[in-house]
């Protein structure tokens, strides 16, 4: 399949990318790892006039822990931001979501804030970066503006970035003593999109009670979801059998699935219960170490 | 038609340059206008690796990157394993091991291995079928194929050692 035609532009600062985009506003798509427009250029499903290439520009690659946050520079590729010591030793969460992303091929080139942009609540970052409270910092003709990841994701392949503007920064709030948090996917293949997904971020206090909790879920709506009732009944509870199967329930309700290839409504909603369950379980563990 | 650009990468240690439309993707810029036929179109659809190629060292798939892209880039494909007319210890190992029947997916499954062993020159069997997770085969079972990169990790272990 060959992608429509299109022209090629390549700036090499994030003023110049922003000039392009303004000067060509919608017809104007922004290449990034390309791992998911690409394909949808071959199918059609986009048509960009105007593609804006911002791989050569510098300093948009990076991760690493700075004013209170974990900092992921928007052009971080999936394999750089699964090979992070920083990330590694102390954020299994991204760790487990970096690696269940599509296939190795992919990772090498798809990057961290192109899964965000794209707006795909079938994506994997999506439900742990809600999960996790970050933050996105867009970068546009203004200056900068940072978006609580909350009002990121507006609706299907939708999110508050203006045309004009970049995703520069993930900005994740470093978690404090005792904290823990795992993802835990069901995919048919390596490289499908999940069946449902699952992120828990939580932390704990000396007693082992549930301080702090984010719930975030993949593919099982329109846009990732949070899964507030639940987030509210762990809060100020210990973790004990019976609390995390009510939360996974709750879960489970506020998930809005739709029928597809992957199975009928009723299966993804059991689905978002048990690996609820399994997320909340692993995420404590970790918390604990 | 869009404006053409010119691209100047090395393919295979060689300088290669070309006048090409921005919307030609990595692997036809390969197959047709390098005329390096050994990377495959497989799914076209960026699922079953067949058109792996490795790129500044990293496995990619060509149909899923714009050849412009690539511009400035060092570019290895199935066609540089070979050197000296010596097989590269891995497509030495899908020899002895059976690591192909039809043949189609090995080019990817080549290229994939050869990033896995440059990153990691000793894999256990499971960071092998990792490695290769984003390559498909519909003939072996993938037994040999995981047996065809654990004896090319040994030859190489071997040749270093020596």
């Amino acid at each position: 399949m060959i992608p429509p035609s299109f022209e090629y532009l390549r700036p090499k600062t994030i003023p110049e990318a922003i000039a392009f985009l303004q000067q060509y506003g919608d017809d104007a798509k922004i290449l990034s790892g390309g791992q998911s427009l690409i394909p949808m250029m071959k199918l059609r499903l986009a048509r960009p006039g105007y593609l804006v290439d911002i791989n050569r520009i510098a300093g948009l690659s990076h991760v690493k822990e700075e004013g209170g946050f974990l900092k992921i520079g928007g052009l971080t590729r999936e394999a750089e931001l699964e090979a992070s010591p920083v990330v590694r030793a102390k954020y299994p969460i991204i760790i487990d979501t970096a690696h269940v992303i599509a296939d190795p091929q992919v990772r090498n080139l798809a990057t961290v804030g192109g899964n965000l942009a794209h707006g795909d609540p079938a994506n994997d970052h999506p439900a742990t970066m809600v999960a996790l409270g970050a933050q996105v910092v867009a970068m546009g003709p203004k200056g900068e503006r940072v978006i609580p990841i909350e009002n990121f994701f507006l609706s299907l392949f939708s999110t508050a970035l203006a045309h004009d503007e970049i995703l520069t920064e993930i900005r994740v709030p470093i978690q404090p003593p005792r904290s823990g948090g795992a993802y835990f996917k069901l995919e048919r293949k390596v490289g499908d999109f999940a069946t449902a997904a699952v992120a828990v971020q939580l932390t704990l206090d000396g007693n082992g009670t549930c301080e702090k909790v984010g719930i975030g879920l993949t593919n099982v709506g329109p846009t990732p979801v949070k899964a507030r009732k639940a987030e509210d009944l762990l809060r100020g509870k210990k973790l004990d059998a019976s609390t995390i199967a009510q939360a996974a329930q709750l879960a489970a309700d506020e998930s809005e699935p739709s029928a597809d290839l992957r199975g009928p409504v009723e299966y993804k909603r059991s689905l978002v219960k048990e690996l609820t369950k399994r997320a909340l379980t692993r995420a404590s563990e970790r918390a604990n170490k | 038609m869009a404006k053409k650009q010119t691209v100047r990468l090395k393919v295979n240690g060689r300088e290669r340059e070309a006048d090409i439309e921005p919307r030609l993707l990595l692997v036809h810029f390969i197959r047709d206008r390098l005329g390096l036929t050994g990377t495959h179109v497989g799914c076209d659809t960026s699922n079953c690796g067949a058109c792996t190629v490795v790129l500044d060292g990293k496995n990619v798939k060509s149909c899923t990157m714009f050849a412009v892209q690539a511009d400035g880039a060092e570019l290895l494909t199935v066609e540089g394993l070979i050197q000296n007319g010596q097989l590269h210890p891995l497509q030495d190992g899908f020899k002895q091991e059976h690591g192909l029947q039809c043949g189609f997916c090995t080019p990817g499954m080549l290229m994939s291995s050869y990033a896995l062993l440059q990153r990691n020159p000793n894999p256990t069997e499971e960071e092998i079928r990792w490695g290769i997770s984003g390559n498909l085969c519909r003939c072996t079972g993938y037994q040999n194929i995981v047996k065809a990169v654990q004896y090319a990790a040994g030859k190489v272990a071997q040749g270093a050692a020596k």
